[in-house]
């Protein structure tokens, strides 16, 4: 019966607008109408009324606009008899919570700055998350637009029992989705929960940890909502476009857990705008019919251990789950995850003990697949706590097999062993580091499952570039040692291979229209020069791509014929980009800012803009949170710039293609760059001094401002004025 | 009692009918006992176009006698088909009348000339502008509301070109009228056309006369009643769910009961205006009654229904009977479906019959002619005059029965409920339709036939139809007598619906019968086709959807004028009732029920038997269900990366 949902739901938004009400007026009170309010370092203020109705609450008196939007909103009470129809009533009741819930979440933050914890992690002494920042939201985006992580399930409430919740928690990691937690169920939380039995909570592990009300639900819809605006390039206020939006691409649902009150029923209610079904542990009524959502609305009574698959379905969510033999739990979710202090069994790399991972190619013959080899000792012959060097060997065999996938092959080692639970992986090559854990061992873990995982995952992901696969795991020094020189050698060869790559001479080109998932305008035009403005993605890694799978998201672009060589533009990529944009992008200059710059899916690593009057670019990288020199803040740059949009003057690319010759070519290259965070310059240090020697100019990297020196565009310009940068004498960039 | 020949289906009626025939009142269905239709007329048969006739040519008696032609030498054909289009032009013409009333109206409201009108839904205004083609950038409302009045009233003496309501038809609709010819010019042009063809000795194929029947049908349809209904919208409001009552029992014995009846919405939307009045309250308290209340009859009553929830005291045959509870202190008319024997039945009562149009005069009533430029006090003038006569009552039996009902889907109320403000839409309609809960869409409408026992085939047809999980979009005399039956409730959805409509109705909370106002507002039916067309997944033209329209009661040329104009739309219409009026002629008959399909995809059909009615028209949804395939149960899809990346 769904009209006791509407009419709860109706009485649950009355009474959380009418709290919202009263909150706003006793803020205005203490605080000032002036006072301003955000949720911190976002450049999509509280995102859902921004989303929603475009409208920005950056003081308290904003809120009072919201206030009587909402009321609006509310319907009246569904009559006991003869009422009048409820559905679009109680979705307008759900935007409604949503609203003024938001509100009440802002004013928190004005009540108590440190309400909630910053960065990705809970502390010991407040566990809760609160709003994710666009930090976190572009970083998190990524894998949703990638598919990495399908889609997100909302909790509110707790499970009866702590091992329920790890349960459910651990299921829903294993099919790679988020886990955005909120609301308590008489009093327990279910991150409380995860926390007592020893799970690992927080962004990184995809536990998110949001608040302990209800009113967290925002959070998680919040971050839905600034997905469309980001990645979708979908415009504030837009909002029937942002809710479709979600409702076809964003894969989330709402799990509640036991007695569900008249407000969870309203946050229901607006969780349904999205598109996103609620499906519930208690015999609540349910709504079958289809329509707002793709299949059913709400669905009821769902035993936990089937509750995970039954949201996956009613949501109509595919999840490919690969299944690695080893003891763990296996998959993105676990990548986050930590290994610390009491907790490591085994450690190796890190500066500890020499460590190494090397993938080569080899004879048919000389291989025999899945062998898998652990030479010197393994976990049961070390005690809890110990070191020991290490060398990962693959040998990969096969008819498709081609040097230049060797690399591709050993850079996925770091994410493929750290999916496995309770270890942890950082870092590639010589510089590799590797932790295992207690909980990890206790199950049953050794070295030889890092083999059982990279015959796995090489098979599934890259079977058809390869055909045979073996792996060797050294822990005996001498033969570690043995390996480190050889691999050393090789990444000496690669580096210089791929170094001396260029445009001119390479053909074709290759497409990366990953993000269409989420940025349907959007399409990547990678070049040996240029790399995917995200940075995961270079032109041997588009390459191999397309050798596994001729027709996905990464095709060759065959260049024709050069029309115009200093912007970067040829006949093979107009023709590309206008196609697989759908007509919506005509052309594409590959190494402008000014005229056509490449678009914007929204994963960008950095962004550049124009500072007019240093007559040069400023680029910021998006783990940096400074005001920068062009008034905004990466969130607020990013937000202009994503979506898939021609947006001339800014341009998105990854921190390495900084250091490419190809850098803004059109406009000068890298000697207009005026500006970048210092943490960025500190980052490719190296590259960018080499490549600044080579022009010449091996002081450049000094004359550029950073935020420690100037963070208006006027400060810049006496700072580089001082510093004889080169971008003032060179001709205008208009 | 020899036949207790059954004339009303609801007991309000029963008990009033009763009491009149004790008074000796004779009203609708004592005089059809006495008259019996003409058996040649009925069917088409007599031609009375010129002097030289009438010329009666029945089928002859035995096989293999030849047919006789009328004087001129007109055939069966001819002369069903020439009778046939005469009745769309008499339908088309006073549907686009009261159009042109209501354009001329909203022009001078527009114009700031006529105090008391004014727009009250800009949006409405705003989208009819950019339907009508209007450029809106900069504009004020007035000036915005005065060109889409001139549009308007342009409408109907256009003499070239097409009605710029065409482009809002699905466009292979569009196309089909293109290429057939059948695209009206202009609203008035195509009803003088009709007069001329069927005129003697001009237009003398059936075919040839169809077309211009199918025009002017149009014209109705995609013409002046579409006008009215927008117009009507943007002047008074559109239309949002309400609650109100609906049967003789909403008149009230201790108020003065005024109650409207007719068509046009302009003079009552002033009397329901001033009855709230404080002086006009005060005014009835000094003559002894407790309040005011009115009430409506027939399409007046949907109006002001839709609008404001005033309460309907009945339907068409209900309207002698009204009048017999002696609780009625005036009854105004306007236009349309007033019968001439009122004015009888009232003067044996105290009651006050009110004719307010220019156009209606009526013997022996009262006239108040509706004076635009003062609305509000020609209003008070009738209110006061019904007021006045409160003290005049005699015997008063209101029977005590009436019913709930839950009225007011517009086609932008339908819109919204199914979405709410962020994301309203058809689709769940649509997907509900595909996934086979809801299995088609059935437009009952249309009129009561004292030839039948009123309301029984419209009760019986609409139960069928629930029953089958068809939703039912219902307007006219047709809604309100569902209405009296409890069908317009959402509980009335557990009680009579199919279990796959039952769940969509509790899930958006409706009846499973949609009440979406007046005969005129036939056109929110064709809007809403056209919503769910363009809404997708199913078809591409409204002849592809699984739907299917009825006037399972029709009596009035009206009802012919719509038929027509949903068959060109692409809709199978099936009538009921009085016999259809060309059956005299089988071969023009065919060409109606049969060949008119392979034109525009829908078709007429007749038949007096409500239950197969039903059968009929579940047939030919099942048949479109089957055509789009989707008459089997599909599998959840489920989603990975790669599929979300083919979305456009």
């Amino acid at each position: 019966m769904s009209k006791i949902i509407a009419s709860a739901a109706i009485n649950g938004a009355h009474k959380i607008v009418g709290y919202a009400e009263k909150k706003v007026k006793e803020a205005m009170d203490k605080f000032g109408a002036n006072q301003d309010v955000a949720f911190p370092n976002t450049g999509y203020y509280l995102p859902i009324i921004y989303g929603i109705l475009g409208y920005k609450v950056e003081k308290l008196k904003d809120m009072e606009h919201v206030i009587k939007v909402s009321k609006n909103l509310l319907p009246p009470p569904v009559k006991e008899k003869y009422h009048l129809p409820y559905l679009g009533p109680v979705l307008d009741a759900g935007m409604a919570t949503f609203f003024a819930e938001e509100l009440v979440e802002a004013i928190k933050y004005v009540e108590n700055p440190n309400i909630y914890v910053t960065g990705e992690d809970p502390k010991d002494d407040n566990i809760w998350l609160g709003a994710a920042d666009d930090i976190i939201m572009r970083k998190r985006g990524v894998e949703f637009v990638d598919g990495t992580a399908p889609g997100f399930a909302a909790t509110l409430g707790a499970p009866p029992d702590s091992k329920t919740a790890q349960k459910i928690a651990l299921e829903l990691q294993e099919k790679n989705l988020y886990v955005f937690m909120g609301a308590n169920t008489e009093g327990r939380t279910m991150s409380e929960q995860l926390i007592k039995e020893g799970v690992q909570i927080g962004w990184p592990t995809r536990l998110v940890s949001f608040g302990p009300e209800v009113s967290a639900a925002v959070f998680a819809i919040g971050f839905a909502t600034r997905a469309a605006m980001s990645f979708g390039g979908i415009e504030p206020g837009d909002f029937r476009k942002i809710l479709i939006y979600n409702k076809d691409r964003v894969f989330a649902f709402a799990i509640t857990f036991g007695y569900v009150s008249d407000e969870w029923y309203a946050n229901g209610a607006g969780c349904i705008n999205w598109g996103f079904p609620v499906i519930t542990d208690t015999p609540t009524p349910e709504i079958l019919p289809t329509g707002v959502c793709t299949y059913e609305h709400v669905v009821a009574n769902i035993p936990h251990d089937q509750i995970v698959a039954k949201s996956i379905e009613v949501r109509g969510l595919k999840v490919t789950v690969t299944k690695v033999p080893v003891p763990v739990s296996y998959g993105p979710a676990f990548e986050g995850e930590r290994v610390r202090g009491e907790d490591i069994y085994l450690e190796a790399g890190g500066g500890r003990t020499p460590a190494v991972e090397l993938v080569t190619s080899a004879d048919m013959d000389a291989v025999t697949d899945g062998k898998i080899e652990v030479v010197g000792p393994d976990i049961k012959d070390v005690k809890p706590g110990s070191q020991l060097p290490l060398a990962i060997y693959a040998e990969v065999a096969g008819r498709q097999m081609q040097p230049d996938f060797e690399p591709i092959l050993e850079r996925q080692i770091h994410h493929l062993v750290n999916y496995a639970q309770g270890t942890m992986h950082i870092g590639q090559r010589d510089i590799a580091w590797l932790r295992v854990s207690k909980q990890a061992v206790e199950k049953g873990f050794n070295l030889s499952h890092l083999g059982s995982i990279l015959h796995a995952k090489f098979h599934q992901d890259f079977g058809k570039i390869f055909d045979k696969v073996q792996i060797t795991v050294y822990t005996e020094e001498k033969k570690v040692r043995e390996i480190l020189q050889k691999a050393r050698s090789i990444y000496k060869q690669r580096d210089d291979r791929i170094a001396g790559m260029t445009d001119e001479d390479t053909d074709p080109f290759y497409s990366c229209t990953l993000c269409q998932s989420f940025a349907p305008n959007h399409v990547c035009v990678v070049t040996p020069e240029r790399t995917g403005l995200c940075g995961a993605y270079n032109w041997l890694d588009c390459k191999a791509s397309y050798e596994i799978n001729p027709t996905g998201p990464n095709q060759p672009i065959p260049k024709i014929a050069v029309i115009d060589a200093r912007y970067g533009v040829w006949k093979g990529t107009e023709e590309f980009v206008k196609k697989a944009s759908r007509g919506n992008v005509t052309t594409v200059d590959a190494y402008s800012i000014m005229r056509n710059p490449m678009t914007s899916c929204g994963c960008f690593e950095c962004i550049a803009a124009v500072l007019p009057s240093c007559n040069g670019i400023m680029t910021v990288d998006r783990d940096t949170a400074v005001m920068t020199p062009s008034g905004m803040k990466f969130t607020t740059l990013a937000g202009s710039v994503g979506g898939g949009n021609v947006t001339p003057g800014f341009v998105g690319h990854s921190k390495y293609f900084i250091t490419s010759k190809k850098f803004i070519a059109a406009e000068g290259g890298v000697k207009r760059l005026v500006w970048m965070p210092k943490a960025l310059k500190e980052e490719i240090k190296d590259r960018f001094n080499k490549r600044a020697a080579e022009m010449g100019m091996p002081d450049l990297l000094d004359k550029i401002a950073d935020e420690t020196v100037a963070t208006t565009e006027a400060e810049v310009l006496e700072y580089i004025t001082k510093k004889g940068h080169p971008a003032l004498s060179m001709e205008s960039i208009f | 009692m020899p036949e207790e020949k059954k004339h009303y289906s609801d007991k309000a009626s029963i008990e009033a009918y009763e009491n009149a025939k004790k008074d000796n009142i004779l009203t609708v269905y004592d005089r059809a006992e006495d008259l019996r239709p003409c058996p040649i007329g009925s069917v088409g048969d007599c031609c009375k176009h010129c002097g030289m006739g009438p010329c009666r040519i029945p089928a002859p008696k035995k096989e293999g006698e030849k047919r006789k032609a009328g004087l001129c030498g007109a055939t069966a054909e001819t002369i069903a088909a020439r009778n046939f289009l005469r009745m769309i032009a008499a339908g088309s013409a006073s549907h686009s009348d009261h159009g042109r009333s209501v354009a001329e109206i909203f022009l001078a409201a527009a114009k700031g000339e006529i105090p008391g009108y004014k727009i009250k839904d800009e949006q409405k205004l705003l989208a009819l502008a950019l339907d009508f083609g209007i450029n809106i950038d900069g504009k004020d409302m007035k000036t915005i509301a005065i060109e889409v009045g001139e549009k308007s009233i342009a409408q109907f003496g256009q003499q070239h070109g097409e009605l710029l309501y065409i482009k809002k038809a699905p466009e292979k609709r569009q196309e089909i009228w293109r290429k057939m010819g059948v695209v009206p010019r202009g609203i008035d042009r195509e009803v003088v056309e009709i007069m001329h063809r069927t005129h003697m000795g001009v237009d003398q194929d059936y075919k040839s006369l169809m077309k211009q029947g199918t025009r002017a049908a149009l014209a109705d349809g995609w013409g002046g009643s579409m006008l009215a209904t927008d117009l009507q919208d943007i002047m008074f409001g559109t239309p949002v769910p309400v609650y109100a009552e609906v049967n003789l029992g909403v008149l009230k014995k201790d108020q003065v009961n005024i109650v409207i009846h007719g068509h046009e919405p302009l003079l009552s939307e002033m009397i329901v205006v001033a009855s709230q009045d404080p002086e006009i309250k005060k005014y009835a308290v000094a003559k002894g009654a407790t309040g005011i209340n009115i009430a409506g009859i027939c399409c007046t009553a949907n109006e002001i229904l839709m609008r404001h929830g005033i309460p309907i005291a009945g339907n068409f045959l209900q309207q002698e009977l009204a009048i017999t509870t002696g609780a009625i202190d005036a009854m105004v008319v306007d236009v349309q479906c007033v019968m001439q024997a009122l004015q009888n039945v009232a003067s044996c009562f105290h009651t006050k019959l009110i004719t307010t149009s220019h156009q209606a005069g009526i013997t022996g009533a009262t006239a108040i002619p509706f004076n635009e430029h003062d609305a509000l006090n020609s209003a008070k003038a009738i209110l006061k005059t019904g007021i006045d006569n409160f003290p005049n009552r005699k015997n008063v039996a209101i029977p005590d029965i009436k019913s709930p009902m839950i009225a007011g889907f517009s086609h932008e109320t339908i819109n919204y409920l199914l979405g709410g403000s962020f994301r309203a839409s058809y689709r769940p309609l649509n997907d509900n339709i595909i996934n086979g809960r809801i299995r088609g869409i059935a437009g009952v409408v249309g009129c009561n036939n004292a030839r039948t026992t009123c309301d029984t085939n419209h009760l019986t047809l609409v139960k069928e139809l629930i029953k089958n999980d068809v939703i039912v979009l219902t307007t006219g005399c047709s809604a309100i007598g569902c209405g009296k039956e409890g069908l317009l409730t959402p509980e009335a959805a557990m009680e009579f619906a199919g279990p796959g409509l039952r769940e969509v109705c509790e899930t958006v909370g409706i009846p499973p019968v949609l009440h979406m106002g007046a005969c005129v507002d036939n056109s929110r039916i064709l809007i809403a086709a056209t919503a769910v067309v363009k809404e997708g997944g199913l078809g591409n033209d409204i002849s592809d959807l699984p739907a299917a329209g009825a006037a399972p009661e029709w009596m009035s040329e009206k009802a012919i004028a719509i038929g027509q104009y949903f068959v060109a739309s692409g809709v199978y219409t099936i009538f009921g009732g009085s016999a259809f009026p060309t059956t005299g002629s089988p071969e023009f008959t065919k060409y109606l029920f049969e060949d008119m399909e392979k034109i525009y995809g829908g078709k007429w059909d007749y038949t007096n038997d409500p239950v197969e009615m039903a059968r009929k028209m579940i047939e030919h949804i099942d048949k479109k269900r089957k055509e789009l395939g989707i008459d089997k149960a599909k599998g959840r899809v489920l989603f990975d990366m790669a599929d979300r990346r083919e979305l456009a």
